[in-house]
């Protein structure tokens, strides 16, 4: 590793005032970041240690939740009423790495992890515009059965991995953000960036900002949500496709429902054009087909990826249809 | 700034760069914690952090300040196995045993978290108290850890026979 400075903030306060200047990156469970700096793939000057800052997950008064910054995704995926109101989130949790990497992965971190493939890793041998900008795409020509088909650009086809992110996307989690300049919020579905020119520009996070909490929102049809993930093994890989829903269903029609994509795009891809095509229609097979039709028409394949367009197109239906039960 | 590894009070090496895994192996010439791929990936180098399975080759030492260290050392106690390393020896748990610290390690952790109830892929009804303690339940919880001899059924016998009353 290239030598950098460490330091344990005890408050985001702290950590605001330890960051300084653009060179300092802030450290969760290190899961994703301590691999890469490992590679001198990320070069921080400085570590600022943020895991001693919030891990609480505390319910609102309106229903709500909201995580701590340094929760762990253990303590998320196992908390009482993560699995009773959103279990589509501790689902998701539960899908996603190892437990060893759930026990040390914090919910700030888990959101930041890098958009990746495995030409961005290959610093040694390939060309990847996000570690180089400018350098050109090898995944493109490449070996890209594990990339996006969705919101990609003639620079990045990487895919976003994170599972917790999907389950955060369908449920309108907002994302909060504190600064120098002051605290804001961002929904989830708005804090990662589509590749386009820039895919070295991965969120909408500005400089020295620290995610400080997740907000999940009061959503009572969640109690009727699931999350699955399609994958080469049975465990510990990441998703071809996966899929986050929450519907309510009332006499046979969609009365609401949330839908979000991971293995698909740049991002966690909400969808939203299925959302709206879904509301008011009957819950049936045809209806869950035609709405996951109209999310995947803009689905541009690769060489070695054509297949997750149609297995999007058959696990949204499939999820969707599970969901409905004998309403469906 | 200390840590505590197997009972005993360290102090934390000044250079943030080291991981968990090389102060283990190289400062403290605790060599049973083993590095595999040192990215994440096998789960040789897993060790308990105040109880908890993580991964020491991810983990800065700088980081595990205060924090109390359990290696496949501080198992036994004067020359008496662990009752799971001595289960890995009767079922044939291993055969080079390069992955077998952290699958000892990794399955000690494991049965903490089925004690709390910490749910799996593999749950059926999440707000269920209990969770199962089976065959395809281990298989899951292990999946962190690979063996390339392929010894995993071993394994999951050895777990099996250790942690199945344990466990519910």
């Amino acid at each position: 590793m290239i030598p950098f400075s460490y330091a344990r903030a005890n408050d985001a306060a702290a950590a605001l005032q330890f960051f300084a200047n653009g060179a300092a990156k802030y450290l969760g469970g290190g899961t994703n970041l301590v691999d890469l700096m490992r590679e001198t793939i990320e070069r921080p000057a400085r570590l600022i240690d943020v895991t001693s800052l919030s891990d609480s997950i505390e319910e609102t008064a309106d229903g709500g939740i909201v995580i701590g910054g340094a929760a762990r995704n253990t303590a998320i995926a196992e908390h009482r009423l993560i699995r009773t109101r959103f279990p589509l989130l501790s689902r998701a949790i539960v899908a996603g790495a190892s437990p060893q990497i759930r026990n040390m992965a914090t919910t700030a971190g888990n959101v930041l992890q890098r958009t990746r493939c495995a030409y961005f890793y290959d610093n040694d041998a390939a060309r990847c515009n996000k570690r180089e900008p400018g350098q050109g795409c090898d995944a493109i020509e490449g070996f890209n059965r594990y990339h996006a088909i969705l919101g990609a650009s003639s620079a990045c086809i990487a895919t976003h991995p994170s599972d917790m992110c999907v389950a955060l996307a369908a449920l309108d989690a907002v994302v909060y953000l504190q600064g120098t300049e002051g605290k804001r919020t961002v929904p989830l579905s708005d804090f990662h960036r589509l590749p386009g020119d820039r895919p070295d520009i991965e969120t909408v996070m500005r400089p020295g900002e620290l995610i400080t909490a997740v907000e999940l929102p009061p959503k009572p049809m969640a109690v009727n949500s699931t999350y699955r993930k399609v994958r080469d093994r049975a465990s510990y890989a990441f998703a071809l496709v996966s899929v986050a829903a929450a519907i309510k269903i009332e006499a046979g029609v969609v009365g609401d429902v949330r839908i979000a994509l991971g293995g698909v795009a740049h991002k966690p891809w909400r969808a939203m054009k299925a959302e709206a095509a879904l509301r008011g229609q009957p819950a049936t097979d045809v209806s869950f087909r035609a709405a996951a039709e109209l999310e995947l028409a803009d689905a541009k394949a690769q060489a070695h990826n054509a297949f997750k367009v149609e297995l999007a197109k058959r696990t949204i239906a499939a999820v969707l249809t599970d969901l409905s039960g004998d309403a469906a | 700034m200390t840590m505590t590894v197997n009972g005993n009070t360290v102090s934390i090496p000044n250079d943030p760069r080291v991981s968990l895994l090389d102060f283990l192996r190289e400062h403290l010439h605790l060599s049973g914690t083993k590095k595999g791929c040192n990215q994440g990936a096998c789960g040789a180098c897993t060790v308990l952090v105040d109880g908890q399975r993580v991964l020491s080759c991810l983990t800065l030492a700088v980081q595990c300040s205060e924090r109390d260290i359990t290696t496949i050392e501080g198992l036994s106690s004067d020359g008496v196995l662990h009752p799971l390393q001595q289960a890995f020896i009767e079922h044939d748990g291993f055969q080079c045993g390069y992955c077998t610290p952290g699958q000892i390690c990794s399955a000690i952790g494991m049965l903490e978290e089925m004690r709390r109830g910490v749910p799996s892929q593999l749950t059926g009804d999440l707000c269920a108290e209990v969770v199962a303690f089976d065959r395809d339940e281990v298989r899951e919880r292990m999946s962190g850890n690979l063996c390339r001899c392929g010894a995993h059924n071993g394994i999951v016998d050895a777990i099996e026979d250790v942690f199945r009353e344990a466990a519910e």
